[in-house]
This record gives C-alpha cells, structure tokens and sequence, in this order.
C-alpha cells in the first residue's frame, strides 16, 4: 500500500485520522459470518483517538474566534486528551494546561511535559470528576486567560467522529456495516459516530459501553450512574447499551497482544470485548454481520502501572 | 493499633459517603477484613473470590503501591493512613 502522501504545506493536523482498519480475525466466533473490524487509533500522531476531538475543538474555537492567539488552552483529562492538546498547542503557538487526577501514569506525565504543557493535579479518590469541578473553579477565576475546550460539553467533540471517524469506516466496510460499538468516557466517540450511521442508515446498530460498576479499572472509560453525566452524551442515538467488566477488558486487552499484536489499552480491550459479545449474539441468532469498533490507544501509557 | 482507610468516591456509597473510616488492623488483610465487618460488601469490589486483591485495585500506603511492599501482608503502623485508588475514569 502506498503512504499518505500529504503536501508539502502539510502539518501534524494534517497526520490526524484515516487511520487503518485491521480486522480482528481471531475474536471473530468459529463457524460463523461474523466480522470484527477496529480503527488503528493508536496510529495517531498523538497516538490515541483522541487526536480527532482535541483537534476538532481547536480548529472550530478559531475559526469562531473564541480561541484567539495569547490565549491558554485548559482541559481536564485522563490522559489521552491531554497528549493530544499539549501537541496541537506546541505546534499552533497555544499554551495548554492540564487538569489530572495524580494517579495518571507517569508516562502521560512526562509525554505532556515534554510537548511544554502545565500539569495540575487534582485528588485522585475523586477520580476525573474532581479534575473536572477543579477546572471550573479556574477557569471562573480567569475566564479571559483560557480558552476551556471543555471535551465533556463541546459539541466539537462528537463532531469530530462525525466528520471523520465514522465516514472513514463508511467508506471501507459500506452497506456491509451491521454495528458500531465503542466505549462511553466524554462519549464522543460513539455518540459522533454514531449519529453520522444513524443517518446513513438507521438500521446500523449503535452500541454504548460502559463499566458494570462504579469502581472498575476500565481506564478512560466512565460509569455513568454514579458520575457528571457529560453533556454530549446523546442517549437517543444509542440503540443499547452494554456492560463490562474490568477483568474480561483486561483480559481481552492481553489477549490482542498474545494473538494479533496489538498491545492496546484497557479501554479497546473493554471494546473489542463489546464486539465480540455482540458477535457472539449474532452467532447463537444464527445471523451475520459485520461490527466495527475502535483501538483507542497504546498499552505503553499503561504497562508501567501494571502489577509487576 | 488504629489506622485509617482512605475511600474513593465511587465506593462511598458503601460507607455512608464517608471519604475515611477507622478501624483495627495490624497489616492490609485485616484493614480490609476490618472495613468489611464495618461495611460489608465493600471486600468483593477490592478482592476476588480468593481474596486476592483484584489486579485492578491500587492500595497505597506511605505513597507506595502496596504490590511494591508485602502486599496484603504489609504491616501498618499506628495512626498510619491506606488509600484505595481508582482507575481514571472518563477522557
């Protein structure tokens, strides 16, 4: 296959999405017409997924004239949207502030530092919720100062995945497309995807995914009933909902490195397992269909937290 | 001795929404028996069926990740402070 060949005007915004799509052939059920595709998100220029929201936030705040140049870019994160403002800022001339939990991974902590973003630290009991009241509270205190991209309630997030990710798998699986599966954090992903399918044709399955309790190790990903619920959360466009465990998220997450070589995050692990329990649906129905989800991100933000 | 156990917000409401709890323990396996005689049901989200703790949960003590330490076998001073630590969640 020949590389993108972007022009010579092109810059990092430009590497963002088209990311490939790999099929999952060893999740797929035995004997049965059941595919598993996934976005290779984690070939990113950032290197998750979330590369598409941070960029789209960006581009639509300046092009409405809300994110002016002076201006600082402020966020609360888990991580991967942190990476992906601290790039989008070195290379448009922004400063970026983070607001994280301090058990983020030392790793993340380091990639946002070396991109010259500020990291401040909020209670880590109080999981991202509390990153997200603290960065209120600053944001109330100099609203001139920053620009709060805000990816919870900034419709740019789900529009990102509406623009590009879902046209993206469109345009390579078509018709053939059964369902969209991926998991709920800001919910952009699947709610800015989903909404795109839904009007490409309603009868393409939309599925969220959420952790089955509030204290679970699915990093990234949010029990809803027991959190701020974000504002672009859409329930409308999700035909249903399912519900993981951390440990078969885990699992799942080893088992793409052991037999795909995908060494992915706890999140595409909680994904995929999605994917292949619809799979599995499908089968016992005796039905075929083609799913499509996302590989957010790479383990590598992760493995160091793991138990040694 | 007496020590206390600092609880996340999403296993609150297990406690009573108390953010700490106080109980008698020598190491982290009886803090963790302790807090569930206290509050039962609060053990099966840290721990399996084995009792091992689940590879998800992260208990610090001292700042340390007690898998650096002796694990459930990590002896706690008087006074001394655990926290339970959650995954980020969310973005």
């Amino acid at each position: 296959m020949l590389s993108r060949l972007l022009p010579a005007s092109a810059s990092i915004s430009d590497a963002v999405g088209k990311t490939p799509l790999v099929r999952l052939r060893s999740v797929e059920p035995a004997d049965a017409q059941v595919e598993i595709w996934a976005k290779l998100e984690l070939a990113n220029p950032g290197g998750s997924v979330k590369d598409r929201p941070a960029l789209q936030m960006i581009l639509d705040a300046e092009s409405s004239g809300r994110l002016r140049p002076g201006m600082s870019l402020i966020d609360s994160t888990s991580g991967n949207t942190g990476v992906a403002l601290s790039l989008f800022g070195a290379a448009r001339g922004y400063h970026v502030t983070l607001v994280m939990p301090q058990n983020v991974s030392e790793a993340r902590k380091r990639i946002v530092n070396a991109y010259g973003a500020e990291v401040i630290y909020s209670d880590p009991l109080e999981q991202s919720d509390g990153a997200i009241r603290m960065v209120r509270e600053i944001v109330r205190c100099e609203p001139t100062r920053y620009f709060y991209t805000d990816q919870y309630s900034n419709p740019s997030n789900p529009r990102a995945h509406y623009l590009t990710t879902a046209p993206e798998i469109f345009a390579e699986l078509g018709h053939r497309l059964t369902h969209f599966v991926a998991g709920i954090g800001t919910s952009g992903t699947v709610i800015g995807a989903g909404r795109r399918f839904k009007e490409i044709s309603p009868a393409i399955h939309v599925v969220g995914l959420e952790p089955d309790d509030a204290f679970h190790g699915l990093e990234g990903l949010k029990h809803l009933a027991s959190s701020i619920v974000p504002a672009i959360y859409d329930p409308g466009v999700l035909d249903e909902t399912l519900f993981i465990d951390t440990e078969s998220g885990w699992v799942m997450a080893e088992r793409l490195a052991l037999e795909e070589g995908y060494l992915v995050g706890y999140s595409a692990g909680a994904n995929v397992e999605g994917a292949r329990r619809l799979a599995e649906r499908l089968k016992a129905a005796n039905q075929t269909g083609v799913i499509a989800t996302v590989l957010c991100d790479h383990a590598s933000r992760y493995i160091e937290a793991r138990a040694p | 001795m007496s020590i206390h156990i600092r609880i996340p917000t999403p296993l609150r409401r297990f406690t009573a929404e108390q953010d700490r709890v106080s109980v008698e323990a020598r190491n982290v396996r009886e803090a963790i028996d302790a807090l569930e005689a206290a509050h039962p049901g609060i053990k099966a989200r840290l721990c399996d069926e084995s009792g091992a703790l689940r590879r998800f949960v992260n208990l610090y003590y001292k700042d340390e990740d007690i898998r650096f330490l002796q694990e459930l076998e990590t002896e706690l001073d008087e006074g001394a402070e655990l926290s339970i630590v959650p995954a980020i969640a969310g973005g």
